[in-house]
Parts: C-alpha cells; structure tokens; sequence
C-alpha cells in the first residue's frame, strides 16, 4: 500500500541523504520524494511516498524519527490530507494539434507555459490520480519530456504538522 | 587558542583521559595539541581499526565514552569496521577524523574520503565540521548523543583549517545540549507498565530474555532482583551473557542457534517471554513468530523502532530498562513458579555436557571452564572473545560470577578481541582482562601486540589454536558435503616465538593436564601475556551436536 509521511527536519547540510539513504538501507521503496523549506527557514518538510505494508510504514516512522536531525515524523492518514504535485509535459503538437491541445488542457485544468512550431508544454497541479490520466490522454500525441515533482501532502482542517 | 586547542579543551571537560589513534597530516593540528597539553594519554595503535575497537573496549569497561582519532582517508576509512561494529553493539564512543582542508572539500586531493557519508549506515549521528567557532556546540552533542537513548557511536569528522584557525573570543564550553529531534524517552509508559504486571501475575512459564540493553542501561542488579523476587527463569542473548551469574539457579543460559538446550526450550515453552534490551536478532531467534505464537510478549526497549521490527510485542514498553524493571520490582509482589524453574533446572544439569580430555589436546571447552575457576578466585574479571568458535566456547562455558563479557554480538567482526581488551584493561587497570581468540582471529590484529608492549597494557591473550577457521569449516562440513574451501590456515607462524619476538612472554600448552598451571602463569604475570592452546580440529562450537 502506498503510505505518505510527512517529515519535519533540521534544514541542515546532508540532511536530505540522511533521511533517503536511511529508507533504502531499510529496504523500502521510495516513489516520491519532495522537499522544500518551511515557514521556519531552520526547518525544512519532505513529503515522502512509499509502498509497503502496515508493519514496514511503522518501521520507516519509527527510524526516521531515530535521526537526530528529524524533528517530527507523521504517516498521513487516508481521507485527512490533501496531496498534490506539479507535473510539466512537452508534447510534440503542430499547428493542426493546437486546438485539441487546448481543449485537453482547459478540461484537465492544466496550463500552457511553453509553445513552439512542433511543441507545446504543459504544466499540471493536480492530484497523482489525475496527473496519471492526463498524461495517458497526452500520451498518443507523442510525450517528449516529462517532469514531475513527486507530491506534497498538507493536512485537512486546523490541524499542523509541527514541533 | 585554535580549533585543535578547543577540541583538546572540550575533551578534558567531558572528562576523557585517553584518546586511542593513529596520527597524519590532515589531523596533525590535534596531535600537536595533544602532546603540548599532555593531559590525555594518547595509545598509538598499529592500525586504526583497533583505536575503534579499544574506544569500544573502553566504553563497555568503564561505561564511559571511548574516543579515538585517526586522519582522513584510509585513516577513517580503515576504522568504518570499528564503527560499525559499535554500532551495532549500541556501544557509546565518539570518533574524530582529521579531513582535508574545507575549500578542497570535493576535489579527491590526497587522502580525502567523504567519511562522514561512508559512515552514514554505521554511525547513530556524524559531523562535518566546518566552523571552528561550532566545536564546542558539536563536541557537547556528540558525547550527549552517544551515550543518552540507545547509545551507539558519532563521528566528527575535522577538517584541517578548522583545527588551525583561530577560535574567536572566550572559549566556554556549554553546560547543556538543545537538539531540537533528540529527547530520548526514559520512564515507561504507565498503562504499559500496568498491563505488563496483569500479564506476569497470570502467566505460569514466564521468562526473561536478557540483551545488550541490560548492559547499557547499567541495570545488572536490577534484572537479578527482578527474577528472584518474580521467581522468574533468565535466558540471555550473546550480548547479555555475564549479566547474570552463570550459576544462579534460575539462569537458563544462552540461547539460539549456538545457545544451550535449557535456554531454547525455555524460550520455546514459555507463555511470556520478557524481552530485556534484546532484539531479536536471528541468531538468537531465527524464528521468533513461533515463540510469539505461544506466548504473550512483553518488549522492553530504550529504542522504539527495535519494538515490532522482529517479533510482535503485546506490550511494548518504551524506555530505560533499568527504570522500567525499578518501576516493575516495586508495583509487584513476590511470586513462585516452582515446577517451571525445577523443569528448567533439571533440564539444564541433564543437559550440561562432561567433556571427556584426549591426550595432547586442549579441549577449549574445558579450558573455559578451568579459566573461570581460576578467574574467579583473582577477581571479577573481563572477558572479551573475538568472533568464530573460541566466541561459543566462551559464552557456553566460562562461568561469570560478577566479571563481564565483552564481545561483537552484532556485527560478528574478526580480530575485535585485541583492541577491545586493551581499552578495557586501560579503563580498569585493576582487573585482569582476558582476550580469547582463535588463531585467525589472531592473526588479523596480532600487530597490536607491539601496542601493549610499548604502553605496557597487560592484556592476556588465549590463541585457540586449531590451524583453521573453525567456523567456517563447521559450515562447509553442515552445508557443503564437507568441502573445505579456503579454510586451512597453513603458513602460520609459531605464535609462541612471534609474541616473543615482541618480548611479551609467551607459552603454549598441549594437554588439559597442563591447563590449570598455565593459566596460573598467566593470570600471575604482571605483563602481557599470551597462552597458545593447540586444540583439536574437529571440536564443534555447540555444546551438544
């Protein structure tokens, strides 16, 4: 099952390797991981993604938080959070294309952020679930670049995740 | 003062009096500092990773931080063995490598390793110090971190301008540590605790078993008070054997795959088990769903992510063992489980072998088993194996009556005994320190002879002497149809003149009947020693096979 954690660390030099070379020597499988600073400059937040099983997800918790540099360590719970990612796309697409294009684009709420003769990019915010049916759409025009954030998780309500 | 001079300083206010290490260029700076102050001793090793093992050594004897150093490169690359091996022997320790100057961080000059990310499996936090100004926040953290929660070893690595520049304005050494993710959990969770009471009350067979976290929680009387006032059979794991006396009427020994009989029916009959700091390593239990299927677990652990990890738990109780066996001896009252406890006993006495002696052989078992006797007439002494058979034959048969034993339960690191056992005799001078190694083992640290000869360190070595790795020849005798592959260790020297070459006296005995007056010689020598048993090839590690 897919598990997303939410990590709150010290925004210290090698950090980042700490927490991702920690899950691989455990044997767990990263399918995404993205991190950026926090309202705190100190303190940064990764949103991780793994797939494993209930014990493994415990065990993952339980290490990262073993890390002197981790400050909080939190499994999001299904329905509670809202997770997005940013994905862009450069699709061939010639001038005859342009009009579905945009037309795909304006269902799928994704923008345009780059045209050229034979190319367009596009840019995505969306759920995992959603991002993966916009590219199969996109995908019998010719994908030629894809690039995707992994997601980040915030939770739902007034709940934070802090110190 | 300069960096070095700040390193030294904070040292001596975290009270170390020993550095064991190796010098170089990159770490020169310290060494320089070392011999200007000339308050801690400095034990030059003769290779770096038994400047680990003897800050291991040191720490498991005197339950204080060890510290080594040595300089970057291949200085701290070869001691990454030593860090891993206290690591996962949760033994507290502090490493400083010297590192190539920080503006050539990157380059692969010469003798540059990026050793505090090579270390990253093995150590429980490292540094990369850069400011000199952040020595003495670091050093502070550093010895925190490695002896508080589940103590394990910490690096920092000191790049070479940082040990040269100048430190600005009054050096002041903090009182105390802020981290702002590290405040390790001590007392036991109450409701945990109270569950754990209800369930010892009912069950009938309970049984401790015993780890490495005894040990570090310092909690030897406490696990002794605890059985008997419970009346409470004890098993120990390899890393908790010593922590009761070997002898004590409910102690049912080692136990797993190269552990006695008592001890794993005990385990495997038991409807609770009491994991003290132990973590179900498979060697111990290789199949620990089968003992949790019959029994009710009750886990105690200073580390949280060791709870779950190889058996589940029903009552995981977080914290510092010797607070939690405390808080338990005092909420409960005494009680009996008479035919549980003489099951054992007498399961354990039918099971206890009689080695019959064969004429020009030193049977090591019955070594062991003299040795103890002798032992424990001089005092309570420290026992430390190094890894492979002469390890079984000492947990199975040297009887503990207070002394300890000090071996690599974890990693299972050849040629540790050496190192170790010079920094516990360095640690506790008074007590005989004894190293029990087989003749590979040997001849993988026999260079650190020179070291206790020249800082006169009178370890005792045993060289168990069978011309073969003895282990590995039990394995391919088990598995692979008894085809010896690689095993022999022809091309020996005679130890007994090698040790001398060193001026370190030296013996060999052939015979059981002459093994009670060579380890009276030995035990009497005021100097280092070393005892070369030629022992047959074909003794097993088990105690029954």
């Amino acid at each position: 099952m897919r598990y997303t954690i939410t990590v709150l660390v010290q925004n210290h030099y090698g950090v980042l390797s700490k927490v991702s070379g920690l899950i691989a020597r455990r044997g767990f499988n990263i399918e995404s991981l993205a991190v950026g600073v926090t309202e705190n400059p100190d303190i940064s937040r990764m949103t991780i993604v793994v797939d494993c099983d209930e014990n493994g997800v415990e065990q993952v918790e339980k290490q990262l938080n073993k890390l002197i540099p981790t400050i909080k360590v939190r499994v999001l719970k299904e329905g509670a959070y809202i997770a997005r990612e940013l994905t862009m796309v450069k699709v061939s697409c010639n001038a005859k294309q342009r009009a579905e294009m945009m037309n795909l684009a304006d269902i799928m709420h994704a923008r345009i952020i780059d045209v050229t003769a034979t190319s367009l990019t596009l840019e995505l915010t969306d759920t995992t679930a959603r991002t993966e049916t916009f590219i199969s759409l996109l995908r019998p025009f010719g994908i030629k670049e894809l690039v995707r954030t992994g997601i980040s998780a915030i939770e739902l309500g007034v709940n934070t995740t802090k110190k | 003062m300069t960096g070095a001079q700040i390193v030294l300083e904070c040292l001596k206010k975290e009270g170390v009096s020993v550095v064991f290490g190796y010098p170089g260029a990159t770490i020169a700076p310290f060494y320089d500092a070392l011999v200007c102050d000339g308050t801690i001793k400095h034990v030059l090793v003769r290779q770096e990773q038994n400047a680990g093992h003897a800050a291991s050594g040191y720490s498991r004897a005197s339950g204080e931080v060890g510290v080594c150093c040595t300089t970057s490169g291949p200085g701290a690359t070869n001691l990454i063995t030593a860090l891993a091996t206290a690591y996962m022997d949760s033994i507290p320790m502090v490493a400083l490598t010297g590192q190539v100057r920080s503006d050539l961080l990157g380059r692969d000059v010469f003798q540059e390793a990026d050793i505090t990310g090579a270390c990253e499996p093995f150590t429980k936090h490292s540094y990369l110090a850069t400011d000199t100004q952040e020595l003495p926040t670091i050093i502070k953290e550093a010895f925190h971190i490695a002896a508080t929660g589940r103590p394990g070893p910490v690096l920092i690595d000191l790049p070479q301008d940082t040990l040269e520049r100048e430190f600005k304005g009054e050096f002041v050494y903090p009182d105390s540590v802020d981290i702002i993710g590290y405040k390790p959990r001590t007392a036991g969770h109450s409701l945990q605790i109270k569950r754990a009471i209800e369930a010892i009350s009912k069950a009938e067979c309970p049984v401790i078993c015993a780890g490495g976290g005894v040990v570090s929680a310092k909690s030897r009387r406490e696990l002794l008070k605890f059985a008997e006032k419970l009346d409470i059979p004890v098993v120990s794991t390899l890393m908790g054997v010593g922590m009761m006396p070997t002898e004590h009427p409910l102690y049912m020994g080692m136990l797993g795959t190269h552990g006695i009989y008592s001890a794993n029916y005990a385990i495997h009959h038991a409807d609770l088990v009491i994991l003290c700091g132990a973590r179900v390593g498979d060697r111990a239990m290789s199949k620990p769903d089968q003992i949790a299927k019959k029994a009710t677990i009750i886990h105690i652990d200073i580390d949280p992510a060791e709870i779950g990890k190889n058996m589940k738990a029903d009552i995981p109780i977080v914290g510092d063992i010797r607070n939690v066996l405390k808080n338990l001896i005092e909420k409960t009252d005494e009680l009996k489980h008479e035919a549980w406890v003489n099951d054992l006993r007498k399961r354990k006495a039918d099971h206890t072998p009689v080695f019959t002696s064969i004429k020009g052989q030193v049977d090591p078992r019955n070594f062991m088993r003299t040795l103890s006797e002798i032992v424990s007439r001089h005092s309570k002494a420290i026992l430390v194996a190094d890894v492979g058979e002469n390890q079984i034959w000492s947990a199975n048969n040297f009887a503990f009556r207070g002394g300890r034993f000090l071996t690599s339960g974890g990693l299972g690191t050849m040629g540790y005994s050496l190192g170790a056992a010079m920094g516990a005799k360095i640690a506790k001078p008074a007590r005989q320190v004894i190293a029990v190694c087989g003749d590979g083992s040997f001849q993988m640290m026999m260079c650190e002879l020179a070291t206790l000869k020249q800082h006169d360190v009178a370890v005792k070595v045993v060289i168990m002497e069978n011309n073969r790795l003895g282990m590995v020849r039990e394995l391919q005798d088990k598995l692979y149809g008894g085809r010896y592959s690689g095993v022999m260790l022809d091309g020996s020297p005679d130890f007994v003149k090698l040790v001398q070459a060193y001026g370190i006296p030296a013996e060999a005995v052939g015979d059981d009947d002459e093994v009670e007056g060579a380890i009276e010689r030995m035990l009497k020598s005021s100097e280092p020693y070393v005892l070369v048993c030629k022992v047959a090839a074909d003794i097993p590690s088990r105690q029954e096979d």
